[in-house]
């Protein structure tokens, strides 16, 4: 066990926890911070994506230790409101089904589209591929990144 | 959890408003976000909660200030009956749905009438009830408003909870008689409206939990926190037909943050399992602690030696002794119409295939879990469940507490598919409670979830076709085997169509546990089928669209035998509106288009499926869908619902199975069990609905069983390649 700081969504917060602990399950079950989601453990589904200073990480697969001196943000950190430009997207186009995938999504879609604001079809299907829908949701969810990039 | 729905609100200011008696804080807090948020056209509403709420029935209350609150009674699985069901009743007590808020209802057998996500028959089942209930609310409001108003009552009108008396120009909101209204009898029945006066159902509205979903608000099972909750996760054996011998726990019992190692068994003797009750596992170890990441280490120290109860089962041979069954002949015969030996023997041509299909599992995206807090005499539970009051009688009968201490409170599911029908989970986290004394949320990891079983059976079927000199087909034969279970259905299409017809079923028992899998058996029959009858098209020279049409056409106007489970005219419909909105025409052969249709869950889909292939890599451009499905309550949402079908059917057709060798599943997560991805799926889909004023049915299941056989047609058309054999691409080779 060791104690962390943690800078979480602009916040500063004190975990004790072993450092081998995945971020995933230090923001779940520490901070209580329940947004981002436990789908598959090792890093296929996407569901606990994250940002480690802006870029997507899979929480499942990082161990907390890596976050030292890093600013972590989380679905919850987007906004307070729905108002990111992804969120309000995926609101237009009401994209969820179950809803458990999409946190993930937009997190994953978030930082892409702050890498590359124009993308093409092919360049948002790679980017998403890495997040599972079992609902199926993917003609929406590619809909709505093309919305994000427009309204970003 | 307090849903808001979202209506297409507009940018509002923004008001920070505080909580009194029953209202709602919400706020507006400045902290600082990571990106600067454009200005934002839809955000979640503010709603004005009341004061005094007025209980009106079980399903909805209203505030003085006119807020509905309207209660959702089924389970939540992605299929957006949440939103839908309050939909119907919102319609008939006639308020406007921006004033509208909705709950999850808690398992409720008094109040409520089949509390289940099942079969996609939520709004048809429900229909009814949902429109008397809201209508019933709505009358007593108005007899409370003509005595209040001292006129008579049909002189009176409602449009979107206000109440007016044209002649005296008074007007009241359902709010200011709310009150009055509770006192007055509700009557047994009374008149609904005309479809043609709706103004919500019909119109597109946004998932009442959209803005939350966005938000990653705390709405799972998974994400259930208590006072004084402790974790638990179960070890089950990595074969079927395997059985715990001994156990030792030393080492888990010793690592950081356990409390203990218990150990249950959800099936005690003298007690009777209900169907809901499958489990191929029902002794297990459960490992405690205080967070999900140190009960995962504890559980890999666990030394646990494992015995046979019952023979291990290898793939190879379930499809081997599939095969050997078929060709037996000695298969139970479900249905003959006419002479099927003879007309073969008279035929000009035969053409017979054999498909299959292997086990699938269902891999909600949240895996099992459930919350238990059971002490001497209670029992509290919450978490993501199917069939809630099946659960509540394992409950009573295993734990031995009465219904009346037992609650059960559903969170909304990452995930249904079927998988949640069988609450085992469910009755595992109570056990694991009960001999903690202490709240527990169990929790399973993706591969405890993946080689739990209850799998979608795997499937072998047989098709026969006979033809006439003139192409005419006048023999068709159906030999269906599974494991277990035939996956045939004898009394659907083409039964009724063709003069010679006979069904055939075989099955194969196993230790494998299986359930029902996102439409059960025709998420199967109807790749087979639909890709034979292609096949019988090709023979006869004819159109794949005429061929069906022209079977429709005899079942309808001169149908061989009476047990036909389809409405021919319905069913040739949508094959007729996909016909027309996909511009097919029988000179598009060769450009890579396939056709499908069928019926099940009392709604009739037609698809067509534009592909590309890549080599043997197929790249599904366009499907177009026809449907019809009565009315339609929430059309966006119902096109989400068969999208997803679709994404659903071609992914599987394509990609998963689970295999066995010695009983252990050798599929356990994502790496090694293919789901289909982002890139992978139709580019584009559109979704017509045919317009009447039937009574609607369900949307959850009926638009993946046809789309497999439309994507083998499709592949066929595009590189003159036959699929028989599912998963059609990856993982062909798992099967042997």
């Amino acid at each position: 066990m060791a104690n962390l700081t943690l800078s979480v969504n602009g916040n500063s917060v004190n975990v004790d926890v072993d450092p081998n602990t995945p971020i995933l399950w230090v923001l779940r079950d520490h901070i209580n911070l329940v947004g981002t989601k436990f789908g598959c453990g090792i890093g296929q589904c996407g569901a606990c994506t994250i940002h480690l200073n802006g870029t997507a990480i899979r929480s499942c697969s990082v161990p907390v230790s890596s976050a030292d001196g890093k600013k972590i943000t989380t679905i919850e950190g987007l906004s307070d409101d729905a108002s990111h430009p992804v969120q309000q997207a995926w609101i237009a186009h009401d994209v969820p089904q179950c809803g458990y995938c999409q946190a993930g999504q937009i997190m994953t879609a978030a930082a892409f589209l702050s890498d590359n604001p124009s993308p093409s079809d092919s360049d948002i299907s790679e980017a998403m591929n890495g997040n599972i829908c079992r609902c199926g949701t993917y003609t929406r969810i590619h809909a709505a990144v093309k919305t994000a990039a427009k309204n970003s | 959890m307090i849903s808001k729905h979202s209506d297409n609100h507009r940018r509002q200011f923004l008001k920070v408003s505080a909580a009194a008696g029953g209202g709602l804080l919400f706020g507006f807090n400045f902290m600082a976000c990571e990106s600067k948020p454009a200005i934002a056209e839809f955000l979640p509403p503010e709603i004005q909660m009341p004061e005094v709420w007025n209980e009106m029935n079980g399903f909805l209350k209203i505030g003085e200030n006119g807020i509905v609150t309207i209660k959702s009674p089924n389970p939540e699985i992605g299929q957006n009956v949440k939103t839908a069901m309050p939909m119907i009743i919102a319609e008939e007590l006639d308020v406007d749905w921006a004033n509208v808020v909705v709950e999850q209802a808690p398992l409720d057998t008094e109040k409520y009438q089949r509390q289940i996500a099942g079969g996609s028959q939520s709004i048809r089942f429900g229909w009814k009830g949902l429109r008397q209930t809201g209508a019933k609310i709505r009358h007593i409001l108005l007899a409370a408003a003509a005595k209040k108003l001292d006129v008579p009552v049909d002189e009176l009108s409602t449009d979107n909870g206000i109440i007016t008396h044209a002649a005296s120009g008074q007007s009241l909101g359902y709010g200011e008689v709310a009150a009055d209204a509770v006192t007055i009898e509700i009557p047994e029945e009374v008149p609904v409206k005309d479809p043609k006066d709706f103004k919500i159902i019909g119109q597109s509205k946004k998932n009442v939990d959209g803005f939350d979903l966005v938000q990653g608000k705390p709405l799972f099972g998974l994400d259930i926190k208590k006072e004084g909750m402790l974790i638990a996760m179960i070890t089950h054996p990595p074969a079927f037909g395997m059985k715990i011998k001994s156990l030792d726990d030393s080492k888990a019992k010793g690592m950081p943050g356990i409390k203990d190692v218990v150990r249950i068994n959800v099936e005690p003797a003298g007690w009777n399992p209900q169907w809901s009750d499958v489990n191929a596992y029902p002794e297990l170890v459960a490992v405690v602690g205080n967070t999900t990441w140190e009960v995962m280490q504890a559980k890999k120290e666990l030394n646990i030696e494992w015995e046979a109860e019952s023979p291990a089962e290898n793939t190879a041979d379930h499809f081997t002794t599939l095969s050997e069954l078929i060709k037996s002949g000695k298969g139970e015969v479900a249905r003959h119409d006419g002479d099927v030996d003879k007309a073969f023997a008279d035929a000009e041509t035969i053409i017979e295939k054999t498909y299959t299909a292997p086990f699938l599992a269902h891999n909600t995206m949240e895996p099992m879990n459930f919350f238990a807090n059971v002490t001497a005499d209670k029992a509290e539970l919450e978490g993501p469940i199917q069939t809630p009051m099946f659960l509540e009688g394992t409950l009573e009968g295993v734990l031995g507490i009465p219904k009346e201490n037992i609650s059960i409170m559903m969170t909304r599911m990452g995930g249904g598919f079927g998988r949640r029908l069988y609450g085992h989970f469910g009755t595992e986290a109570a056990l694991i409670s009960q001999k903690m004394k202490a709240p527990i949320k169990l929790v399973y990891t993706r591969e405890d979830d993946m080689t739990q079983g209850t799998y979608r059976p795997a499937y072998m079927v047989t098709y026969k076709a006979g033809l006439d000199a003139d192409g005419k087909l006048t023999a068709f034969e159906i030999k269906g085997a599974g494991i277990p279970g035939s996956p045939v259905f004898a009394n659907r299409y083409p039964a009724g169509a063709v003069d010679n017809y006979r069904v055939e079923n075989f099955e194969l028992t196993t230790n494998i546990s299986t359930g029902a899998w996102r439409a059960p058996r025709s998420n199967f029959i109807a790749t087979a089928e639909q890709s034979f009858l292609d096949e019988i098209a090709e023979a006869a020279g004819k159109d794949p669209i005429d061929f069906r049409l022209e079977l429709f056409e005899k079942a309808k106007t001169n149908p061989v035998g009476e047990e036909n489970d389809y409405d021919a005219a319905r069913y040739a419909g949508v094959l007729e509106l996909v016909k027309e909105k996909s511009g097919w025409s029988p000179s598009g052969k060769g450009s890579g288009r396939g056709v499908s249709a069928y019926y099940c869950h009392n709604s009739y889909v037609a698809q067509v499926l534009d592909v590309e292939m890549d080599g043997d890599t197929p790249k599904v451009k366009k499907v177009h869908c026809a449907v019809d499905c009565g009315i339609v309550i929430n059309p966006d949402s119902a096109k989400n619902q068969i999208e997803g079908g679709i994404v659903d059917g071609i992914g599987h057709a394509l990609y998963s199975a689970i295999t066995f060798k010695n009983g252990v599943p050798q599929q356990s997560n994502f790496d090694t069990y293919k789901l289909i991805r982002h890139s992978e799926a139709p580019v584009a889909i559109e979704t017509h609905f045919v317009n009447n004023s039937i009574d609607p049915t369900g949307l959850g299941e009926p638009s993946l069983p046809p789309i497999g056989a439309a994507l083998a047609n499709a592949m066929y058309d595009a590189n003159g390649k036959r699929y028989y054999h599912q998963p059609f691409t990856e993982g062909r080779e798992l099967l042997g």
